[in-house]
């Protein structure tokens, strides 16, 4: 069997998910039997250099880069997965949306406690810095996205059982315990 | 003003269960309640400041800040808005200066949008400092504005056009019309106050009374159509040391307004509906929970008690009964839709955050302070006066085989006679559009939003179609193929509201819209599914609206629609009913504003969306086209 190819992404996000999915411990040599990486912070290859099976994203979107980049993986990949809370729904960045975004600048740079040394009261407005959206937006909202992982962070397990079933073609399952949070 | 509220509160008894009365006292007092009166109350009650602030905060009539001298509350029910509600709002901003949900800078007048306050057969109307004014036009606010200021009060704008029949009575004296079209047995003017309290019920006893409203199979006229003679027997199964009658008299579902019309011409029949059910079960406690948007019939229905109190149909011994104890408070609401739900009506009463309970146990099983509480519906109550006047089999010549007697009809929007329409059960949708004058009909909301909305086309395959399974007690939106379908408890149930659009109206931008805004503004916010889903889905409309839906929007409407079926009571189960009802029954709607080719389409637009963090640091967008 042909290999398939992933490629992983962390957006408006923590890395929490990319932890998870490294999780996944001894399985990871399994894995690398089954898949090759392009485009991935996990091998550092920064641009596309083929078409990719499988995209997964995690984070949203809270800046014109994080933007570009999943236009980018939408482009680039066949099926593209949002992994966890960020990507799904925004997540913790997504506590920004109830507030101005002048407000947070404001906070962040001028006003806020631990705000010491900008005397000269300088926001961040360089030309090579990507720009800040009025919101942070959940990746479907932007492009669409064919599967949905939760979790803050998903499982390890979840992630294999997964990117089995993707790499594989099986139907995953999905028992009521994998999926309930309460 | 410390000293005044601690008076309040000792009139009270320092009972907390009475904090929504406390509350609406200080609001009358001093316009709203602040921080001060917050801490008197939790102080004096013994309870937190933050118990205080949930109940004061639930309920919209109530305000922590001061608000103007007169308060407009504008109705935002559909039918105000299809007789020009918008002009009207416009005009009462120019007039007062200020924009809705704020105060004018004089500090004159308020103003505010509330649902919809029963008026939906002369709105746009809007309540003024408890007072009710119908028909608003902006001629007529202009005027009523220029008046205000020039220092008339309010009555003095009101006695320009009193109400008819006992609108006029001068403890009310509000201009609100009846607009009694039909009436048959309900309504008969025939009718001598508490004959059945007086001569009947010493020939009958608790258990025969019981028995006579069973085999009518009256069934509750709220919507829900529970059988009323079995919900007394319940009650009085139950062993207890206190039972509880109340009247729900929340009448909260948009567009109906028919227990404002008993409330008003028969006051007396629903009261003695309550003694009857009070002896029937064994209760001592009555209690009648009025809507806030009602609470200029007030001191009407408080004087008809104290009557009563004279001539011994209240208090002990009624009727010459022996140990036949009984007496009846009105509870005001504060403005919550959801009240109009038993459990959450029950809190309400009980001081607390107008939020449904979980069931079991039921009301009847443990209600008001934890006694067993039967919850009757106005029109039921006045029902069961007529069903033991005239016997079970009398009741039984009307109607249809599963739904007996006569049921109030509240008919608003594009007809020539809106108003209170008394037909038997079994009556069909097409006979009532010709009684109220209504042609060019496009579709019909029967049972307000919280019902189902029904196409034309579907007519022929209903009761086996989909949509029954969306089919809630509390009604439907019907449209032609469905006109000739018969409102009955096995059919098409109603609570009475019914709401004509004709083929002018834009189904999608004004009705379902209106809707949804209703669900999103009401939502008691336990559930998460009803107080999120109806916000998504009014989101997800604008963007089908907008030209910018796919075919996938209109399905993730519908699966949402299931979802939100877990909600505990329900208002959040039928929250989405106007839009699942539509698709169902309007799908072609749907479909004329979705992209047909397209799989997805955001209405992200970039440009935009960087704009205002690019304008606050100072700096130019620079977005890569790719």
């Amino acid at each position: 069997m042909e290999k398939k190819i992933i490629a992983t992404t962390s957006l408006a996000g923590c890395f929490g998910c990319h932890m998870s999915f490294l999780d996944i411990d001894e399985r990871i040599l399994d894995l690398i039997e089954l898949v090759e990486f392009n485009k991935s912070p996990i091998n550092d290859i920064k641009t596309f250099t083929k078409q990719v099976d499988i995209g997964i994203i995690e984070g949203g979107c809270c800046n014109s880069e994080n933007i570009e980049i999943l236009k980018s993986f939408r482009e680039n990949c066949n099926v593209l997965v949002s992994l966890g809370e960020c990507a799904i729904m925004g997540g913790l960045p997504a506590l920004r949306n109830g507030i101005p975004i002048e407000e947070c600048l404001k906070e962040a740079y001028l006003d806020g406690p631990t705000v010491r040394e900008n005397k000269q009261k300088i926001l961040p407005n360089n030309e090579e810095l990507p720009m800040l959206l009025d919101n942070v937006y959940p990746c479907h909202e932007i492009v669409k996205i064919d599967y949905f992982l939760p979790g803050c962070p998903p499982r390890a397990d979840l992630i294999w059982d997964a990117l089995v079933a993707l790499v594989t073609g099986d139907e995953m399952k999905l028992p009521y315990e994998v999926i309930k949070f309460d | 003003m410390k000293d005044k509220i601690i008076k309040i509160i000792a009139r009270y008894h320092h009972d907390r269960h009475r904090l929504m009365d406390i509350l609406i006292d200080i609001h009358d007092l001093q316009g709203y309640v602040g921080d001060t009166a917050i801490e008197v109350l939790a102080e004096q009650l013994n309870m937190s400041e933050v118990e205080i602030n949930e109940t004061l905060t639930f309920y919209h009539f109530f305000s922590k800040t001061p608000r103007g001298k007169y308060n407009i509350f504008l109705n935002n029910s559909i039918t105000a808005c299809m007789r020009g509600r918008e002009k009207v709002k416009e005009t009462l901003e120019e007039e007062c200066g200020t924009e809705f949900g704020s105060v004018s800078p004089d500090g004159l007048f308020g103003l505010y949008s509330t649902s919809c306050m029963g008026m939906n057969d002369q709105g746009p109307s809007a309540i003024i400092n408890d007072k009710v004014f119908t028909n608003l036009t902006p001629y007529r606010v202009k005027k009523l504005i220029a008046d205000l200021k020039s220092g008339k009060t309010l009555d003095e704008a009101i006695y320009e056009s009193v109400g008819d029949g006992n609108n006029s009575d001068p403890d009310v004296r509000s201009m609100v019309f009846n607009n009694i079209r039909k009436r048959m047995i309900l309504l008969d003017k025939n009718y001598e106050k508490f004959e059945v309290v007086r001569n009947l019920l010493l020939q009958h006893s608790p258990d025969e009374i019981i028995g006579i409203v069973e085999d009518s199979n009256l069934r509750g006229r709220g919507g829900a159509g529970f059988p009323t003679g079995l919900k007394w027997r319940f009650g009085r199964r139950v062993e207890a040391d206190h039972r509880v009658i109340i009247c729900n008299a929340d009448e909260g579902e948009p567009g109906t307004f028919k227990d404002r019309v008993l409330l008003t011409e028969f006051p007396d029949l629903v009261f003695e509906g309550m003694i009857l059910a009070a002896y029937a079960t064994g209760a001592d406690i009555g209690l009648i929970y009025l809507r806030y948007e009602y609470r200029y019939l007030y001191k009407y229905l408080n004087r008809i008690l104290e009557e009563m109190r004279k001539e011994n149909l209240l208090g002990e011994g009624i009727a010459g009964i022996k140990q036949f104890n009984f007496d009846i408070r009105i509870q005001l609401g504060a403005g919550a839709y959801v009240c109009g739900e038993e459990s959450a009506l029950i809190e309400s009463l009980e001081g607390k955050r107008g939020e449904p309970r979980d069931k079991p146990p039921f009301p009847v099983q443990k209600g008001y302070l934890g006694y067993p509480t039967i919850v009757n519906n106005v029109e039921t109550l006045a029902a069961a006066v007529r069903i033991i006047k005239n016997g079970a089999d009398w009741f039984k010549g009307f109607g249809t085989k599963d739904s007996l007697g006569t049921k109030l009809l509240s008919v608003s929007g594009d007809c020539k006679y809106p108003g209170i329409y008394e037909v038997e059960w079994g009556t069909s949708i097409r006979e009532v559009m010709e009684m109220s004058g209504a042609d060019d009909v496009q579709a019909i909301q029967v049972g307000g939003p919280s019902g189902v909305m029904i196409s034309v086309k579907d007519i022929d395959n209903l009761g086996t179609t989909d949509l029954m399974k969306w089919y809630k007690p509390s009604g439907m939106m019907v449209a032609q193929k469905t006109f000739d379908r018969k409102l009955s408890y096995s059919d098409l149930p109603t609570g009475g509201s019914i709401i004509i659009f004709n083929n002018q109206r834009n189904l999608l931008n004004e009705v379902v819209t209106n809707f949804m805004d209703f669900f999103i503004e009401e939502s008691c916010g336990s559930c998460s599914t009803c107080r999120n889903i109806p916000y998504l889905m009014k989101k997800k409309l604008e963007k089908i609206i907008s030209g910018h839906g796919v075919r996938k929007d209109i399905d993730d409407l519908l699966s949402w629609g299931k979802i939100i079926k877990i909600s505990r009571c329900g208002l959040g189960q039928t929250a989405a009913n106007p839009v699942v009802s539509s698709i169902l029954n309007f799908r072609h709607l749907y479909e004329q504003h979705v992209k047909a080719m397209a799989d997805f389409d955001n209405v992200f637009d970039m440009e935009k969306s960087v704009e205002p963090a690019n304008n606050y640091v100072g700096r130019k967008a620079n977005i890569h086209h790719a």
